[in-house]
């Protein structure tokens, strides 16, 4: 017993030992993570405290830590408020559908692989990747020169057709569809690098043994190609998750207007205008609590179904 | 092995076409901008300048290049954009470089204690109150420091450094006395510009094409960056030209909205064109700098 204490004691200090003999070695490394380290913990760290004005009434003379606490209040008037419903269908709709054309840049860096002529490969590569550089602001402004409802290429197109010209941008209708697309012809051959990469991983070797069976050209996409990279797109998939309830909101306020908000309101875009516009930041902070809430919930969900169902996941 | 089946042929004859279409749909709208901006406005808005220039004009570049909001945009964004980078690679190199390094303690707390970021954050309320509170609102702070570095940027960083420097070039300098300092200075950095010019690269685009920062941190008109200034006259749409003598005085109300649509055009190219002439030739850095990024240790 009493050797036991006295070689645990020994054994706590050779540890305090080498960690200290360790700071004395390298201090130099601990002091190159130092700019980094305080940055996470201002930046980062301390507003994740700051969420705790979701449970208070912030008064701007009492800061954040001084306002007096509400517990739950703002979370029961949002989620009562008549607005609640609308948000979240329109962030959920909108999310989804982004979702749903997850596969694009699948399909591209399929096609583009089977591509054997460098010199067209590698055109069109930069090219598909060029949108990928262009502002936001800027695309939203190509949105509205090309669907301008008089002088936009696209609605001159539609009337020299002989249809009627579609108010693209004042449209609730259309918002969806213009926001997702337009997102699609933005990032599509961006984000199809990542799984040209894998693609480029692929054993010729299964393609050897697959041509001499007699498989053609689209079996061995589906029986080689798709297998090989699933690990890859699995992994990306969790990521589109973890953002689920955040939706691109910088460029949906761009494109936000008074005739489209029924469709273009996220709980996002909410945020900001109660929140910053408005100052109600305790409100508009219990807001995008619950939004990370979710998106965390649906990281961790889908990350374990995706270790379960497919042995690969991000953690 | 030189036979290609009928089916196989097929196949790439439909594949080229698919690539093109797709290629087509990409390009096009950019095409049409950039003819657009150097074409007579009536030919644009009568459709006779649907793929290249028709009656070549410059005064949509004359305007805006006439416009010292723009200008001075202009300005804010080059200074935002390279100070911004430069404190980006002071904070992540040395950081990356660290935790590289296997001698470094708790390494694997260091990493979570980063990558938590990730997965949560106070969110938009409570990080405008901490910029608030830290004086930086409306100050060239505001719009670098808020994200002057990311997790992800650090995992790619640290993975470079990890493969590509060997443990025995650092443990040389070290038992020719040299400190862990001098080594980053000198030995590692010196083998890493690659790196370098990826993290470079990547944070300085995002600069430049970031709006949102500055709209809600920034309120003096004479600090906005570029985007700012372009969402007012592509978005909002309520920019005010603030001398129409400068584009020859006495327009017809035709002429100015006209105008007003070829300054649209023009503001595109002298916005995007920057990045869009050097990426093609920076391309592969930024490939490079997705691929390592997508290898998972």
């Amino acid at each position: 017993m009493r050797t036991a204490r006295a070689e645990a004691h020994v054994a706590e200090k050779t540890r305090g030992y080498r960690i200290k003999k360790n700071f004395q070695r390298n201090w130099q490394l601990y002091v190159l993570l130092v700019p980094a380290i305080a940055y996470f913990i201002i930046l980062h760290y301390i507003p994740m405290y700051g969420v705790q004005i979701a449970f208070k009434n912030f008064i701007a003379t009492q800061g954040i830590w001084g306002s007096p606490w509400t517990g739950f209040d703002h979370f029961t008037r949002f989620f009562e408020s008549y607005y609640f419903w609308r948000l979240l269908k329109n962030t959920i709709i909108l999310s989804a559908y982004q979702l749903v054309l997850f596969p694009l840049p699948i399909i591209l860096a399929l096609s583009l692989h089977e591509v054997k002529k460098t010199m067209f490969k590698r055109w069109a590569q930069t090219l598909t990747y060029a949108p990928h550089f262009i502002s936001v602001v800027v695309v939203v402004g190509m949105i509205v020169i090309f669907l301008d409802p008089t002088t936009g290429l696209v609605n001159r197109v539609i009337v020299a057709l002989g249809g009627e010209a579609i108010p693209f941008l004042t449209s609730p209708d259309w918002f969806r569809h213009i926001f997702t697309w337009s997102g699609v012809w933005q990032t599509l051959g961006w984000s199809s690098i990542i799984y040209l990469a894998a693609l480029s991983g692929v054993n010729p070797e299964l393609h050897e043994a697959a041509k001499v069976d007699g498989a053609t050209r689209i079996q061995r996409i589906l029986h080689i190609n798709i297998p090989s990279i699933l690990p890859t797109i699995v992994v990306l998939f969790i990521l589109n998750i973890g953002s689920f309830m955040t939706v691109g909101f910088e460029k949906v306020l761009l494109m936000q207007n008074d005739l489209n908000v029924s469709t273009s309101d996220v709980i996002q875009t909410f945020v900001y205008q109660t929140g910053l516009l408005e100052g109600q930041y305790s409100f508009a902070a219990a807001i995008g609590l619950f939004d990370s809430v979710i998106n965390i919930t649906l990281l961790v969900v889908f990350n374990y179904l995706a270790r379960k169902l497919t042995d690969s996941s991000l953690w | 092995m030189k036979r290609f089946s009928l089916s196989d042929r097929m196949f790439d004859t439909f594949n080229t076409i698919f690539l093109v279409i797709i290629l087509i749909l990409i390009v096009y709208p950019l095409i049409f901008v950039l003819s657009a901006s150097i074409s007579d406005p009536t030919a644009v808005s009568s459709g006779r300048m649907w793929l290249w220039p028709v009656e070549i004009t410059f005064r949509g570049y004359e305007r805006v290049f006439s416009e010292s909001s723009i200008w001075r945009g202009y300005g804010n964004t080059i200074l935002y954009t390279l100070a911004g980078t430069l404190i980006h690679l002071l904070v992540l190199l040395p950081c990356a470089y660290a935790l590289s390094r296997k001698e470094l303690m708790a390494k694997k707390f260091i990493l979570w204690f980063i990558l938590f970021t990730m997965l949560f954050n106070g969110g938009l309320i409570p990080t405008y109150l901490i910029v608030q509170s830290l004086g930086m609102l409306n100050t060239m702070w505001a719009i670098v420091i808020p994200n002057v570095v990311g997790a992800w940027s650090i995992l790619v960083a640290r993975t470079f450094f990890h493969q590509s420097i060997p443990d025995q070039l650092v443990e040389a300098s070290k038992i020719d006395g040299a400190s862990d300092f001098y080594i980053f200075i000198r030995v590692v950095l010196p083998l890493s510009l690659p790196i370098v010019a990826v993290m470079a690269l990547f944070h300085a685009v995002g600069l430049w094409n970031q709006y949102f920062n500055a709209l809600i941190y920034l309120s003096d008109r004479d600090k906005f960056p570029l985007q700012l200034i372009l969402r007012e006259i592509l978005v909002v749409n309520q920019m005010q030209l603030n001398d129409p003598a400068a584009g020859g005085g006495g327009e017809s109300l035709v002429d100015q909205v006209q105008t007003a649509g070829l300054i649209k055009y023009a503001v595109i190219i002298v916005s995007s064109l920057p990045l869009l002439i050097v990426y093609p030739f920076i391309q592969r850095f930024f490939v490079q700098g997705v691929l390592i990024g997508s290898i998972k240790e």
